[in-house]
């Protein structure tokens, strides 16, 4: 029996130098919940520290919160990581920060890079230049993520800061997304007109919030059985009558 | 002015089909956004970049430029030489800066014209 699963997965929290520092955990489970959201993703820039607090934040509140990341290519194209486990995401995290420009002397000119725990308790601020790009390809990332078993989706194809096709002129043959992200800015009939291209991926859309009035300004829904990764996979290549509905 | 004479000013390394070192340059354009260089750069151009992914030669090969200049000694990487090889893209590497290398081929391409016209 396939059921409708709400999913916002693209939100920031306040350890992302660009996002506000209301963006804590408990502030975003329950801007979550008020906004009828199933299924959130925390995907910070090149760092997973802020995933255990808004996971043990969610406990009871009946919303499932994925472990994400949205990881800078070298190209400066941005990708998404989502994973079930957050032993994963801190996997992918320890590759990133070995390949972050700089190492752990941010001092937060930025933005504050600020690690909680699910009561909203400052537990430190994250030294590395989360801003910045890595070492990576973007196509080493990609690889990289499906070999720890997450999804890998392009983040915000419309936009042209970080947009993959803003960055890289077209989508390469060789990057097994899973699927392509479309941010708020850009309606559906209007992306299918711009990427009439791509047919052949599965598209999202996510609201990339980095405020929280933003959470679940756009949403994808996904149709499974259960609010897992291995569900949702299924979902974004049709199986079993798994799909994704957005607008 | 031929690539050639740019690669010899510049001492411009050709890491990729330097038989397009022939090709003339008409012009030169600087961007690290290829959706840039797409809706922008003039055909016959010498393309300076920092990006090196390998769609750069995709592009390239599209907008009929003259060549790639990588600056900054990046080195590529295996798969984008094979395929500039493919596609009869003419990648060049500079130590130099962006700014450096565009200050110098601005020069000498308009060094160029104005010998032109006084003939």
């Amino acid at each position: 029996m396939l059921k409708e699963f709400r999913a916002d997965l693209h939100i920031h929290t306040c350890l992302s130098p660009c996002a506000d520092l209301h963006m804590t955990p408990s502030a975003i489970v329950k801007n979550a919940s008020e906004n009828g959201l199933d299924i959130i993703a925390i995907t910070d820039h090149n760092s997973a520290e802020n995933i255990i607090g808004t996971k043990k934040a969610a406990e009871g509140a009946g919303l499932t919160v994925l472990a994400g990341m949205e990881v800078t290519s070298s190209e400066e194209v941005h990708i998404l990581a989502l994973f079930d486990d957050i032993k994963d995401a801190l996997k992918l995290q320890d590759i990133v920060y070995k390949h972050l420009a700089s190492d752990r002397d941010y001092d937060g000119g930025l933005g504050e890079q600020v690690v909680v725990n699910e009561k909203d308790e400052v537990m430190g601020f994250n030294k590395h230049l989360l801003i910045g790009a890595t070492s990576l390809t973007t196509l080493s990332i990609v690889n990289i993520i499906h070999s720890l078993g997450g999804l890998s989706i392009a983040s915000h194809i419309d936009r042209e800061g970080f947009g993959i096709i803003s960055k890289l002129g077209f989508i390469p043959k060789d990057l097994n997304f899973d699927a392509l992200e479309i941010s708020p800015n850009t309606d559906k009939e209007k992306a299918e007109g711009l990427f009439r291209d791509y047919k052949s991926f599965q598209w999202i859309s996510s609201s990339d919030a980095h405020y929280i009035e933003d959470i679940g300004k756009r949403r994808t829904s996904f149709f499974i059985k259960e609010a897992t990764l291995a569900e949702m996979r299924g979902a974004l290549r049709n199986t079993g009558g798994r799909r994704v509905e957005w607008e | 002015m031929k690539l050639q004479d740019l690669a010899d000013k510049l001492f411009l390394h050709a890491v990729s089909y330097d038989k397009g070192l022939s090709k003339d340059v008409s012009g030169g354009y600087v961007s690290d956004l290829l959706s840039d260089v797409l809706a922008n750069c003039a055909e016959g151009s010498v393309w300076i970049t920092l990006q090196k992914h390998t769609n750069i030669v995709a592009v390239a090969s599209l907008k009929n430029l003259a060549g790639i200049i990588i600056v900054g000694g990046r080195e590529l990487e295996e798969e984008v030489l094979k395929q500039a090889e493919a596609k009869e893209v003419t990648i060049m590497t500079t130590p130099m800066s962006a700014f450096e290398t565009t200050g110098m081929i601005y020069q000498l391409l308009n060094e160029n014209k104005g010998s032109e016209e006084s003939c």
